[in-house]
């Protein structure tokens, strides 16, 4: 197999910077909670029910946070309820009133119980309890777990995260409607499809809770919820069934419920999330301490889950220039993949993700395009690393478009990689319509088909074109985490290092969610998951 | 016939006036022959004939796709032809940067936005930031334009706020999603806004997004639109001769960058004699009544047929 020449002192180097970087981060981590890792833990032993407020579903795991969280007493400022966890008063509220989490859960969000005003139990009989259901929690997300093991081994699911067996075909989806979804990723499965993503509704990232039920309208793509998830999985295990292969489902685990999210996609089973350490700062405004706390305790789950992440650097080129700005990439999948191993994730669950979104008519694009792919693949050779298509130089001529999106495919699979979101030639035009993901499809078919082994049958010239602009890239990646690892992370994203955007400690949404822990705060989960 | 025909203007493939156009579409059946028919019979009601059947092909259970050569029979009358566009003689940023020092002497300050819950800055981030877009620089490397873009998510309100704060002399806004039609509510309530604080007089408002449209722009009550493809100096030429025209409107100096031909008027012959040349400048609505009047009518026309 063709592989890049790079010096391993320099990728080793830019690991060791990369744990330093994380170092003051983990520290922060440790010492915080947020409302959506509370709301997480409320999920997960059971309170998954919602209120009717204002019209609309909210659900009960926000309705006990904000009840805990909002009109504070001045005392209760400088030392929030929520910094003991919200176990300590919502299990002493089942031992109090002797009911189910799910019938505490209802109880308090239609306002018949009030657990601030509860007589409470001895700690340790509260922490004993918490334990039990943490427990069970887990169990539950382990039982998922080893349902989609057995309907992979059912459906002969061939998936290799080091995408030796060619990339996987991977489409959206995004009509608004789930039941439209479930059409559209029908069809796309059966013309070749191995994972359907669908895409959310704009800027659901930045709602404060997880939408409620099945959902018909959303702009720009579907809600991410509970339901959704289990209406899209039930089809697409249907259509693995009927297909002997098995069917991806994928959903997006970013934003200020990202914790949430995860939580829900390990329970309804979905295989991929897009789930990046840095994304929602930098691309979304959400608040860099609350990002940075909410990624460690989704990826805890996503961990035991084994849900394999899609992190996202393939946005900085869509912000920055993709020819210059190749090492923001690189040191960001550095980073995102040391945050995952802190949360004890494996390489065989990060999706790294890069782009091909170079100026197609820079002179030897695609020498620059192989060189980036190929020390993607090199450099994270057990990871699943996800190629992300051609979009900002894309545009209504879809015969050019189509073009674009072919010699991405063949660069794919020259270079190995293993999750390839295929590009549409109505990109920057519209959601794609059944016959643009078909004919996506057909085209990715036959590149991957057609060059299927020749990266097996080529070397790259030492010290050629490509191996040359690698060796640029590593040497710049290097130069880039020092100058991060001396900052800061924090100071960095304030000067520009990543996307060429700018973001402050105390800027963005969501910082009100972030809660200092207290000595006694209790949640098994951080020991358990 | 091998001149071209202006009087009749139909698509061509090889032949002059063959009127060949290709088409492509899915069914909502399966691929078969009765769906094979289906589809000549759709383009037949299309008012087309000549019909080749490329490829049908079955995309999934219960879908098939089509390609498919047709020549279309009517023809438009292209010296006819009225486009609604934006007024504006391209220009460098050099030039430009010097028409701004020498004919007004202070900063154009010019705000740039995605707006609602629109997160794509792809759009606004080519027009606005330093780098530009296909080796045309964005607005911030302008010497005399104070640029500020303001990303993704900006609230109506707020833009409304900091043009008054800032003394904006421009807005752009960037729409990228459109699903139900939510950038033109977006667009539409900015308007509203700036019209309840009294800005749309001085103040220029510029939409942008691959589905917005010069048009659609007026429509929304916008005074450009720019689509896919357009470059930064494209809005910079436009943004520097409005705001010369209307402070000659306004303040009655001469503006130095009065085209050497007067612009051909926008709006039809027989309303400009009871408007005054200077009363053309909000023209929008009426305008694209007329436009939308037209299609109505042409369709109305076929389905008779």
């Amino acid at each position: 197999m063709a592989h890049l020449k790079l010096d391993p002192k320099k990728i080793a180097r830019c690991r060791e910077l990369a744990e330093e970087i994380s170092r003051p981060i983990e520290d922060l981590i440790h010492r915080h909670t947020t409302v959506a890792i509370e709301r997480t833990t409320l999920r997960l032993i059971g309170v998954n029910g919602a209120v009717k407020r204002n019209g609309q579903w909210y659900p009960e795991a926000n309705a006990i946070i904000d009840d805990l969280h909002t009109n504070l007493s001045p005392e209760e400022k400088t030392s929030p309820l929520l910094s003991r966890g919200v176990l300590y008063y919502f299990v002493n509220g089942m031992i109090q009133k002797k009911m189910t989490a799910a019938e505490l859960g209802a109880a308090v969000a239609e306002r018949k119980v009030n657990l601030r005003k509860l007589p409470f139990s001895a700690d340790g009989e509260i922490e004993k309890r918490a334990r039990e259901l943490c427990a069970k929690g887990r169990d539950w997300i382990v039982s998922s777990r080893s349902t989609r093991d057995e309907i992979r081994k059912e459906t002969n699911d061939t998936f290799d995260p080091e995408g030796k067996g060619g990339p996987c075909l991977y489409v959206i989806v995004a009509t608004g409607n789930i039941y439209d979804d479930v059409i559209q990723a029908r069809a796309a499965a059966q013309a070749g499809a191995d994972a359907i993503a669908v895409i959310r509704s704009t800027a659901q990232s930045l709602i404060d809770y997880v939408p409620h039920g099945a959902t018909t309208e959303g702009f720009g793509g579907t809600y991410a919820t509970q339901e959704n998830f289990r209406i899209m999985r039930e089809a697409l295990d249907e259509e693995s069934r009927k297909l002997g292969r098995y069917i991806r489902l994928t959903n997006y685990c970013s934003g200020l419920c990202m914790p949430e999210i995860a939580a829900l996609g390990a329970v309804e089973r979905l295989d991929f999330l897009l789930n990046d350490a840095m994304y929602g700062i930098l691309f979304r405004d959400i608040n860099m301490k609350r990002t940075l706390i909410d990624q460690h305790f989704s990826r805890r789950i996503i961990a035991l889950s084994k849900i394999v992440i899609h992190t996202g650097e393939d946005n900085y080129l869509t912000t920055a220039d993709a020819v210059e700005n190749g090492h923001q990439v690189l040191a960001s999948q550095f980073i995102n993949e040391r945050f995952a191993l802190n949360a004890k994730m494996t390489q065989d669950q990060m999706g790294l993700g890069h782009a091909q979104e170079m100026d197609p008519e820079h002179p030897n694009v695609f020498l620059l395009e192989i060189a980036r792919a190929q020390m993607t693949r090199d450099i994270f050779p057990k990871s699943p690393i996800k190629f992300m298509p051609p979009t900002r130089h894309k545009c209504g001529d879809i015969f050019y478009s189509h073009l674009m999106d072919a010699m991405f495919n063949f660069v794919g699979v020259l270079t190995g990689q293993t999750i390839q979101l295929l590009g549409m030639m109505t990109e920057a035009m519209h959601t794609p319509l059944l016959q643009d993901r078909w004919i996506a499809i057909k085209n990715a078919k036959y590149i991957f088909n057609g060059a299927k082994d020749l990266r097996n049958e080529i070397t790259f010239k030492p010290s050629g074109m490509i191996e040359k602009w690698a060796e640029k890239v590593l040497d710049e990646t290097l130069a880039h985490l020092e100058m991060i690892h001396q900052k800061g992370l924090v100071t960095a994203i304030s000067e520009r290092a990543f996307a060429e955007v700018k973001r402050t400690e105390t800027g963005g949404k969501g910082l009100d969610g972030v809660i200092l822990r207290g000595p006694n705060y209790l949640n098994p989960f951080f020991e358990l998951l | 016939m091998t001149i071209v025909d202006l009087k009749r203007l139909k698509p061509y493939g090889d032949i002059m006036g063959d009127g060949t156009i290709q088409i492509c579409f899915t069914l909502p059946v399966e691929a078969s022959p009765e769906a094979r028919e289906a589809a000549v019979q759709l383009v037949e009601k299309m008012g087309l004939d000549h019909i080749k059947v490329a490829t049908m092909e079955s995309v999934s259970r219960g879908f098939s796709m089509f390609v498919i050569y047709a020549n279309v029979k009517v023809p438009v009358d292209f010296t006819k032809i009225e486009v609604v566009k934006v007024e504006a003689q391209k220009r460098a940023r050099d030039e430009l940067d010097e028409v701004i020092r020498a004919h007004i002497g202070r900063k154009l300050v010019v705000l740039g936005a995605c707006t609602g819950y629109d997160a794509h800055t792809v759009g606004i981030d080519a027009i606005m930031n330093m780098k530009g877009f296909a080796g045309d620089y964005g607005l911030e490397r302008y010497h005399w334009l104070d640029a500020r873009n303001l990303g993704a998510q900006v609230l109506n309100e707020d833009l409304i706020k900091l043009a008054i704060s800032e003394k904006a002399d421009a807005i752009l806004v960037s729409k990228v999603v459109t699903q139900h039609n939510i950038h033109i509510r977006d667009l539409k309530d900015l308007i509203a806004r700036a019209k309840k604080a009294g800005l749309t007089d001085r103040l220029i408002f510029v939409a942008g997004g691959p589905r917005v449209t010069h048009p659609l722009a007026l429509e929304c009550g916008f005074d450009a639109g720019f689509g896919v493809g357009t470059k930064p100096s494209d809005v910079a030429s436009y943004i520097v001769e409005e705001f010369l025209r209307r402070r000659e409107r306004f303040e009655g100096i001469p503006n130095p960058l009065k085209p050497p031909h007067a612009p051909i008027p926008a709006t039809p012959k027989k309303s400009v004699k009871k408007g005054a040349s200077k009363k053309k400048k909000r023209p929008a609505s009426r305008l694209v009544v007329k436009f939308r009047a037209k299609k109505k009518a042409s369709t109305k026309k076929k389905a008779k047929k």
